[in-house]
């Protein structure tokens, strides 16, 4: 497991472990934001880049300070907390040096905090031990492998527009029983490689 | 429901249960549930439920963070600046979590590892910020914890009816005791996967709108 490739992770990350599909990360704003493609596509291109860096940010806390001062236990609020301020320096620095990108982005970056998929991979990169280049590896992946679902489950809504659903599927209920089917066809990537 | 008359109120004496707190835990639990209705923390309804003991401590786990986190941030409501309670709430959110995390990891090794990071993703759970957010910053601190436990519980309850159907169609046991024995019934593997997850929490809506009835402006397609 340690001599894991960091390129078997990237790729175990965005086909067989699928963050969302196999790790129910990030249904909150999965939900909200999976009714148009180019929404998808923002929030999941934001969401790739804050979760490269708060692993690697979180990996360089979790190793030169936290396992030095054995405070492990106080992982949660210490990630939570990079997260937060990681997003809020994004968002000042895109908004300062990019406008065009700050606007694309910009409204889906305060969302991002409460991602439970961007907490979750530093916690994974914990439980799992990885390394520098495996926890890069992964957050990368992760990150890449969230947007692809994000982006393929907005353009199954848009086909659903058409369709009629019955009234208690509604909503909700579809989205998720759609998302289901898509965990089957990507549980099709099983067996490719293996991670854990 | 701003106050009602104490007269018709089934409540008791200490005003806990008055008119606001009995609407309060019947929203949490029914007509508002945080699952089916407001959609929120379905991570982790989706995540830990393969098993029913599983969903089980993960509600308990979020009745406990509710509960206190909504009496801290109802206590601190009028002390804490506006500016910051986000940053407040994460904190004391955080806080609780810890201290259930150690709990399990100190007694309930076993089921620690099982859940793995979940625990720690309570933290981001939507529930538990949107009740601080929206009920706690607003709300005198006895009410507020009858709001946490109403929500933790109707989030507990949603829980076990998942965690309860998947486990006895996917393995055929309840609770880890055989029901269904395996000499007749084959059990649905797809179940316990990761897609029976999302599938059964469909259903699972699906059928909690079929009771509440179509919505007004739905009912003529």
């Amino acid at each position: 497991m340690n001599e894991t490739s960091a390129w078997v992770i990237l790729i175990a990350a965005i086909f067989t472990n699928n963050i969302l599909l196999s790790n129910f990360l990030g249904m909150c704003s999965f939900l909200a934001c999976s009714k148009q493609i180019p929404t998808a596509l923002g929030l999941g291109a934001a969401v790739i880049f804050v979760m490269t860096g708060t692993v690697a940010l979180n990996y360089w806390i979790y190793h030169s300070l936290l396992v030095p001062l054995e405070i492990e236990h106080l992982q949660f609020i210490v990630f939570i907390a990079v997260i937060a301020a990681f997003v809020q320096f994004v968002e000042m620095f895109i908004e300062r040096f990019s406008p065009p990108l700050y606007y694309a982005l910009g409204i889906f970056l305060p969302l991002i905090t409460v991602n439970c998929a961007i907490l979750g991979a530093s916690l994974f990169m914990v439980i799992r031990k990885y390394t520098f280049a495996q926890s890069m590896g992964f957050g990368f992946g992760a990150g890449v492998g969230w947007a692809l679902a994000i982006v393929l489950i907005a353009g199954l809504q848009r086909k659903m527009l058409y369709s009629n659903v019955p009234w208690p599927f509604r909503g909700v209920a579809i989205t998720m029983i759609i998302t289901g089917v898509m965990a089957m066809a990507f549980m099709g990537f099983a067996g490719m490689v293996t991670i854990q | 429901m701003t106050s009602s008359p104490p007269a018709m109120l089934p409540g008791g004496p200490g005003g806990v249960l008055d008119g606001k707190g009995k609407q309060t835990f019947l929203d949490g639990i029914w007509g508002n549930n945080p699952i089916s209705i407001q959609v929120l923390g379905v991570c982790s309804a989706l995540a830990v439920t393969a098993r029913l003991a599983n969903s089980l401590v993960m509600g308990v786990a979020l009745i406990f963070v509710c509960v206190g986190s909504n009496l801290f941030v109802s206590l601190l409501r009028n002390v804490t600046p506006r500016r910051i309670r986000m940053i407040a709430e994460m904190a004391i959110i955080a806080t609780f979590v810890i201290l259930f995390d150690q709990f399990l990891k100190g007694f309930y090794w076993e089921m620690s590892r099982q859940l793995g990071p979940y625990v720690g993703l309570i933290i981001t759970n939507c529930i538990v910020m949107g009740r601080a957010e929206a009920f706690a910053l607003q709300n005198r601190p006895l009410v507020s914890i009858v709001d946490g436990v109403a929500n933790g519980l109707g989030y507990a309850v949603v829980l076990a009816v998942i965690g309860f159907a998947r486990e006895l169609l996917g393995a055929g046991t309840v609770l880890g005791y055989t029901v269904l024995s395996t000499d007749w019934y084959t059990p649905c593997q797809l179940m316990i996967l990761a897609p029976g997850a999302f599938i059964a929490l469909g259903l699972l809506i699906a059928v909690y709108n079929g009771f509440k009835g179509p919505e007004p402006e739905e009912t003529t397609p």
